[in-house]
């Protein structure tokens, strides 16, 4: 009977490849994406990119509809602290996500799910590097059920 | 004296609360120090010496037992490297390796003097105890 | 309904090898808006764009989706394509299928998966855009300086060659900033002076330069190229339109016992006062806390001296507003004050003194008249021990944590100044580093050690005590291993350098950024040295950070370029992805106001319509030539009033909405 669960789990995971947003800023980590994609530096197609000009335009809100139109994971990028184009908005960005992540948390999105990062322009070997391992541990972590819309389940 | 065990400059570095590669060797440590001419290493030496993991010479020499520990190194240093707690470490490691008091808390009362400062006594009784 | 086409680029190989650029275009015919989808092999040629030009309006799109490289390449490409064929710049959008699609997968079916949902999220939020137009806003030609140093002055005039009116404020009674009280420069040695004053003349003649001496800025509005500034006129009570510069009234002047500032308060001038002998404007100034008219109501003197009658005791202060289309901060900096620095002596003891005051001692127009002489008691030095790296370098609470860059080379053109001058004297130095990084800087230091015989010792002084009229230096050598006691004559300590006081209040005032030290940040620490993150605010010389005198002036220069750069544009054309608050929604918080870097939101009283009931209301208004478009404020508005053109929240929501189904 526990031989079989396991098994079961197993390929279940197999199955599973995780849905993850990422927002990115425009000045520094969209661009380090692109130098990723340039130096040919992979990480998993189900990584998904959206635009902002800042990471301070990340409205919780934009995160809690992914989690709820089925999301796996959600990553936030931005400019490092002191580098931000805005001058200060990452900061901005930082807090507001402190209390909104530690909001998920307690509703049940575990920490892991949640990320904000800083990649410069310049690391693209970094943005490929995060996006490697954030996949990994939203893989481990197995699919979210938490906060999703059942009416957008098929 | 004997050296039990081998004192690296992590322990040094522990026991005094000092980070050594602070320093930018300007040598202001050694300038202003009242006792430089009492000593076979000095202030400045000490630090690179430690840095360097030098440590057994510094522990054998008389430079330990001759620092006043009167602190203007530490209050002159523009780094803020605190040479006089790096030789009261080494005045430590040697005392709790030595196994023995020089200077035991009955003993002062018949040394007190009234013209003797307070700090003194203090600074003594933590450099010749255990 | 928007009609959308949607374009996929192959560009040659880069996507079409791991794409599927045909099932692309395929797959997002049934999203809603798309009329049209093809595939192309090179977008971005001129085949492409016309390809995409002939469909917009043969099929009369509203839209354009173009699949292909990362916007930040091609996005203002397509934008001028787009408007070529007559729709709004800001009605495309890009799916960015090369650098985060095919070049970084490997296999064709997932490329093209992913492909699919990017141009499909790009759909979903072309669908909301709406178009947009960039606004413009006029320059006013006409550029401010503040700061009449040597940078300032290069800037100015670099700036009024160009054909540009110009404006310095200078706080003190004459431009010339600090260069006016070096005496020699080094490495070629050629005085200070001789070099300076025609500048300065050049200023004060140059038809398009004004000079505001004596004045301050108090207080700056605006944003690029439309900057309005007030100058508080301090009153000098000396008429400068009728005074003639004669100096009868200093000659008269009772009150001769306040310590010369522009001698470092090695002598003394009188209460009313010309700095110095080449000062511009050459008009005095009455310092009220010395004048006996100002402090008794008596005297007057100069008053029935002056034969130009330009003595106007009521004189008061007054306030100038102009616009300027850019600023150019050139606060420069202040030499350290020792006082902190016990060790030394600096307070007790008079043949103690900083580097600056060294300068005084041993120029033809300072309080010795150019003879090296001791404060104390007027008699040569014959021996001179300078310290090296007073307050830089450190980390403790009276030190500066830079290095200072200039200490090395002025102590070593003292050092060797004072050997050629009087080869009998004994001149020591104590340094930690000698840094000489600059064109003939070495050879120069090399020259002061091998040529002259000053004797360098590494070390640093601990002590310096003062011993029957003379010093006692005690210092460590380093590399003998020693700690030495020194006689000497004179010490002289080469203190670092500090951005003026004013720096701090200023930065608040133009909203520009400074660093812990309170120097200036400029836009790009490599790529954009000599402007200020915010828009229209320059950067020129030592306010930046520690510069010697030539690479003062050419940053004075470069600053000035651009400068010209911004005066020369008839317009400016703004972002339009600018933040618009929604005046029903606003509930006038003012949170967005608190949040915003630029200060690009006003609150106004303004009557709005709401469903038929008119009321005045007070509600944020976004400046939308200053607003930059990070979008700090949207997220932060409780009442989501502020939303934020080209990346709204139903735009990013629709991108969302459109990669997770």
């Amino acid at each position: 009977m526990q031989v079989n669960e396991t098994n079961t789990v197993n390929t279940e995971e197999k199955e599973f490849t995780p849905l993850i947003v990422a927002f990115c800023c425009n000045w520094c980590s969209y661009a380090g994406a692109d130098l990723a994609g340039s130096s040919r530096l992979s990480y998993p197609a189900n990584v998904k990119i959206i635009r902002v000009p800042c990471s301070c335009r990340v409205n919780p809100l934009f995160i809690l509809r992914a989690f709820q139109r089925g999301a796996d994971g959600v990553i936030l990028c931005g400019c490092h602290p002191g580098d931000c184009h805005y001058s200060t908005g990452n900061y901005y960005a930082r807090r507001r996500m402190t209390l909104l992540f530690s909001m998920l948390d307690y509703l049940g999105i575990e920490k892991g799910r949640t990320r904000v990062e800083w990649v410069s322009a310049a690391e693209g070997a970094k943005f490929s590097a995060t996006m490697n391992d954030f996949a990994a541990t939203i893989h481990k972590l197995g699919p979210n059920r938490k906060l999703r819309d059942l009416r957008c389940e098929k | 004296m004997s050296l039990n065990t081998k004192i690296d400059t992590e322990t040094i570095e522990r026991i005094s609360g000092v980070n050594t590669r602070k320093c930018m060797k300007c040598g202001k440590c050694s300038a202003t120090c009242p006792a430089f001419h009492e000593m076979d290493f000095h202030p400045h030496q000490f630090v690179a010496m430690v840095e360097k993991g030098d440590i057994e010479p510094l522990m054998k020499s008389k430079s330990i037992w001759n620092c006043l520990t009167c602190f203007a190194c530490v209050q002159r240093c523009p780094r803020d490297v605190e040479p006089a707690k790096l030789v009261e470490a080494i005045r430590q490691a040697v005392i709790r390796q030595a196994g023995e008091n020089h200077l035991k808390a009955e003993q002062i009362p018949e040394m007190l003097d009234s013209e003797l400062p307070q700090q003194a006594i203090v600074s003594a009784f933590r450099k010749y105890k255990k | 309904m928007q009609k959308i086409g949607v374009f996929v680029c192959w560009c040659g190989s880069n996507i079409a090898a791991t794409v599927d650029v045909a099932a692309v275009a395929e797959a997002v015919k049934g999203e809603p808006g798309v009329v049209f989808a093809t595939d192309y092999q090179y977008m971005c040629s001129e085949g492409g764009q016309s390809l995409i030009k002939e469909t917009i309006k043969e099929q009369g799109l509203t839209g354009v989706v173009i699949c292909s490289c990362s916007p930040r390449m091609h996005e203002a490409t397509f934008r001028k394509t787009v408007e070529a064929a007559g729709i709004n710049p800001y009605m495309l959008e890009i799916a960015n299928i090369r650098e985060q699609c095919s070049w970084i997968h490997k296999n064709k079916e997932e490329g093209t998966e992913k492909a699919i949902i990017l141009a499909k999220a790009a759909v979903a939020k072309l669908n909301l855009n709406t178009p947009l137009i960039a606004g413009e806003s006029r320059v006013v030609k006409r550029a401010l300086v503040i700061g009449g140093g040597i940078a300032g002055i290069q800037t100015a005039l670099d700036i009024a060659e160009a054909g540009y009116e110009v404006d310095i404020v200078e706080k003190q009674p004459t431009i010339g900033g600090k260069m006016t009280q070096i005496d020699k420069t080094f490495p070629t040695l050629d005085c200070a002076a001789c070099i300076l004053t025609p500048k300065m003349v050049d200023a004060a003649q140059s038809e398009k330069i004004n000079i505001y001496s004596y004045s301050e800025v108090e207080k700056v509005s605006g944003f690029v190229g439309n900057f309005s500034v007030t100058i508080k006129k301090k009153p000098r009570y000396v008429n400068s339109d009728l005074c003639t510069g004669c100096g009868a009234c200093m000659e008269k002047c009772p009150s001769k016992k306040t310590p010369n500032e522009f001698n470092m308060g090695l002598d003394n001038r009188t209460a009313i006062y010309i700095p110095f002998a080449q000062a511009i404007p050459k008009v005095p100034v009455i310092d009220t806390a010395a004048c006996l008219h100002f402090k008794t109501g008596k005297c007057g003197i100069c008053q029935k001296t002056c034969s130009a009658n330009a003595i106007d005791f009521d004189q008061k202060e007054e306030l100038i507003t102009k616009e300027y289309g850019a600023i150019v901060v050139a606060t420069g900096f202040n030499p350290l004050k020792p006082t902190k620095f016990d060790e030394y002596q600096y307070n007790q003891c008079a043949d103690v003194v900083t580097s600056l005051e060294f300068e005084r001692l041993m120029n033809a127009a300072g309080p010795t008249k150019g003879v090296l002489l001791r404060p104390s008691d007027q008699s040569h030095p014959k021996k001179i021990v300078f310290v090296q790296c007073v307050g830089s370098r450190g980390q403790s609470c009276r030190d500066h944590s830079y290095c200072s860059k200039i200490c090395c080379m002025y102590t070593a053109k003292h050092a060797m100044l004072v050997r050629d001058k009087y080869p009998d004297t004994d001149v020591t130095v104590f340094y930690i580093d000698v840094r000489t990084p600059g064109k003939n800087f070495d050879e120069f230091y090399r020259r002061a050690v091998e040529e002259y015989g000053v004797h360098y010792i590494k070390g640093m002084v601990g002590k310096v005590e003062q011993v029957d009229g003379s010093l006692k230096v005690q210092a460590s050598d380093l590399l003998s291993n020693d700690q030495m006691v020194l006689d000497a004559d004179m010490v002289v300590l080469a203190t670092a350098v500090e951005p003026d006081p004013t720096a701090k209040s200023l930065a608040t005032m133009l909203t520009a950024s400074i660093d812990t030290n309170n120097f200036f940040t400029e836009a790009h620490p490599k790529l954009r040295p000599v402007e200020s993150p915010t828009a229209g605010v320059y950067l020129s010389g030592v306010c930046q950070g520690p510069k010697d005198i030539p690479e003062t002036v050419a940053q004075g220069s470069a600053c000035a370029a651009k400068v010209i750069g911004l005066l020369a544009k008839d317009k400016l054309l703004s972002n339009p992805c600018v933040a618009h608050s929604d005046e029903l929604l606003c509930n006038g918080c003012s949170t967005c106001a608190n949040v915003c870097a630029y200060g690009a939101i006003d609150y106004v009283d303004k009557e709005v319509n709401d469903h038929g009931k008119r009321e005045v209301r007070h509600i944020a208004v976004v400046n939308e030539a200053v607003c930059q478009g990070c979008g700090a404020c949207t997220v932060t508005c409780p009442s989501g009033a502020m939303d934020l053109k080209g990346f709204a929240n139903r735009q990013i929501m629709a991108e969302v909405d459109a990669i997770c189904k």
